[in-house]
């Protein structure tokens, strides 16, 4: 286990490696404003982790995301709710969140600057409406992969109903979630950066956008590598987080 | 109520499901009438397919019957929902434990439905699992456990609420039958123990015979085609002829169709 772990953390960092020698050779061959070398990109990237006034810029993105993310899952369970109570809801609301799924984050942008004034409610707006449609769907698909046996067996000793959400459907819908959350993040990390199009003065599309007009390759490396590096680290913490919740699985000894 | 007052009354039970394809309803119980008294064991038998567990579960108050009248300790199982909480314990023929309860916290469960204090459900948990051969497994969780071991947390499980009532759907009929016949005579010897009334379905003929006071066979669709009535000192014989007789009232019973 422990080996094939190892295993898999090496091959990653090797592809990386590939990654960033091709870069590294085209620094050589282009000028260093189109392929900047890779030392300068990661010492760029440092600076931004520690320098106060710049992390800043980045705790203020990762804060959007999470109250995007966040807004979307209390709507999306709402809506999974009442989704799952009523077939005739289901006709009604599903087909509206699939319109929804079919419009870009940029058009969502152009709504909010005409409808809205405060910079941070256009961003949350944008967030939860670009990731509210998927999240409500899988939290739905998280309920009524529910079985039907475990629930007729809690139902036969008669909980009351906060008793059977709290030891039938929490345990059932979490995998689900936790999933969910996975999933939403990494496009919510994407969308972000054009949801602070709409005049945000800081975050990382804020300085995206600057150093475009700075003409800056390297900076605009270092705060892409910002967004990339907090997905990863918010996912590996998911990860743990299920690890510990479905601790009961099975683990097969067999790879697939 | 009087102490002769059945615990199980069916009076005329019929239940029909609309069939799928949405012509008509399909009869799964058909005027089914059947009285069960306190302490008794009563085995039910049938092909498979006949509304075994339709029957099952009006009794366990999952469904209503579409007429006629389903009475359980004199109350209506399906309306009086909460009448009866900690008043029967259910053995399904799936073990269906919650795969992320321990062995213990699965025999807890109705315990902490019924808000038993948690020091005290710990306590009686553990010693259901004890009785059961299963001390040592208390942590372990249900894939770590056999088929056997499963079913008999589920019904540690049952019991562990101290239902007046126990219903088991073809509980032991996904396991060999060596550990079949160990759990039956476990079974047997726990509700007679605990003095309870039980209700057991099952397919098998020699099953019934050996769990049964009284054994009810069942036409298909469901309503009582034979029954009858024995004990420990119903001889040998006497069994044979019985066993025949149930054998050709379920061979006269056509194949569910
Ligand atoms: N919820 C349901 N909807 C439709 N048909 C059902 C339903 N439950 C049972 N049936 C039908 O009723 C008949 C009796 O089923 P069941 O009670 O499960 O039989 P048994 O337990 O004796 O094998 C079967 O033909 C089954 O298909
Ligand atoms: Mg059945």
């Amino acid at each position: 286990m422990t080996n094939s772990r190892t295993m898999r953390v090496l091959q990653a960092v090797a592809g990386m490696v590939v990654l960033a020698a091709g870069w590294q050779i085209l620094s050589y061959v282009f000028s260093h404003y189109l392929f900047p070398p890779v030392p300068e990109i990661i010492s760029r990237t440092i600076e931004v982790l520690i320098t106060g006034s710049l992390l800043v810029d980045v705790l203020l993105t990762a804060g959007r995301i999470f109250g995007g993310l966040f807004g979307a899952f209390i709507l999306g369970s709402i809506l999974a709710l009442v989704i799952g109570q009523s077939k005739t809801a289901e006709n009604f609301i599903a087909p509206v969140l699939t319109f929804f799924q079919g419009i870009p984050a940029l058009s969502w942008v152009v709504f909010a600057i005409i409808w809205f004034h405060g910079i941070e409610f256009r961003v949350l707006f944008i967030m939860v409406m670009t990731t509210l449609p998927a999240f409500t769907f899988q939290i739905l698909d998280a309920f009524r992969s529910m079985s039907k046996d475990l629930f007729e067996m809690t139902m036969a000793f008669r909980p009351s109903r906060w008793t059977l959400f709290r030891f039938l459907i929490v345990p059932t819908i979490v995998p689900g979630i936790l999933t969910a959350w996975k999933v939403n993040l990494g496009n919510a990390a994407r969308v972000v950066v054009v949801a602070e199009l709409v005049g945000a003065t800081g975050g990382v599309g804020y300085q995206l956008l600057r150093q475009q007009q700075l003409f800056d390759m390297a900076g605009a490396m270092a705060w892409t590598l910002q967004l990339v590096l907090f997905v990863l680290v918010v996912q590996q913490t998911i990860n743990a987080i299920e690890n510990w919740a479905l601790r009961y699985r099975a683990v097969s000894e067999r790879a697939m | 109520m009087a102490s002769a007052d059945p615990v199980i009354r069916f009076r005329d039970v019929s239940k029909s499901f609309r069939r799928p394809d949405g012509r008509g309803d399909f009869v799964a119980v058909d005027k089914l009438s059947f009285e069960i008294g306190k302490g008794e064991i009563v085995a039910v038998l049938g092909k498979t397919g006949c509304g075994k567990s339709t029957m099952f579960n009006i009794v366990a108050g999952l469904i209503e019957p579409s007429s006629g009248e389903a009475r359980v300790i004199g109350h209506d199982p399906f309306r009086e929902f909460a009448f009866f909480r900690g008043k029967i314990g259910i053995v399904f023929q799936n073990d269906r434990l919650m795969p992320w309860r321990s062995a213990l916290d699965n025999v807890r469960l109705g315990l902490q439905i019924l808000d038993t204090d948690a020091g005290h459900a710990n306590e009686s948990a553990r010693q259901w699992l004890m009785r059961l051969g299963l001390s040592g497994h208390e942590n372990d969780y249900p894939h770590a456990l056999s088929g056997g071991m499963r079913q008999r947390v589920s019904i540690a499980r049952a019991f562990a609420v101290d239902p007046e009532i126990l219903l088991c759907d073809e509980p032991f009929s996904s396991l060999d039958e060596m550990t079949a016949r160990d759990l039956r005579a476990e079974f047997v010897r726990l509700v007679r123990l605990n003095n309870k009334t039980a209700v057991f379905i099952t397919h098998q003929i020699n099953e019934a015979m050996e769990i049964g006071d009284r054994v009810l066979v069942f036409h298909h669709p469901a309503r009582i085609a034979y029954e009858t009535r024995l004990d420990a000192s119903t001889s040998e014989e006497k069994r044979r002829t019985m066993h025949d007789d149930i054998m050709r009232v379920l061979s006269v019973e056509q194949a569910p169709t």
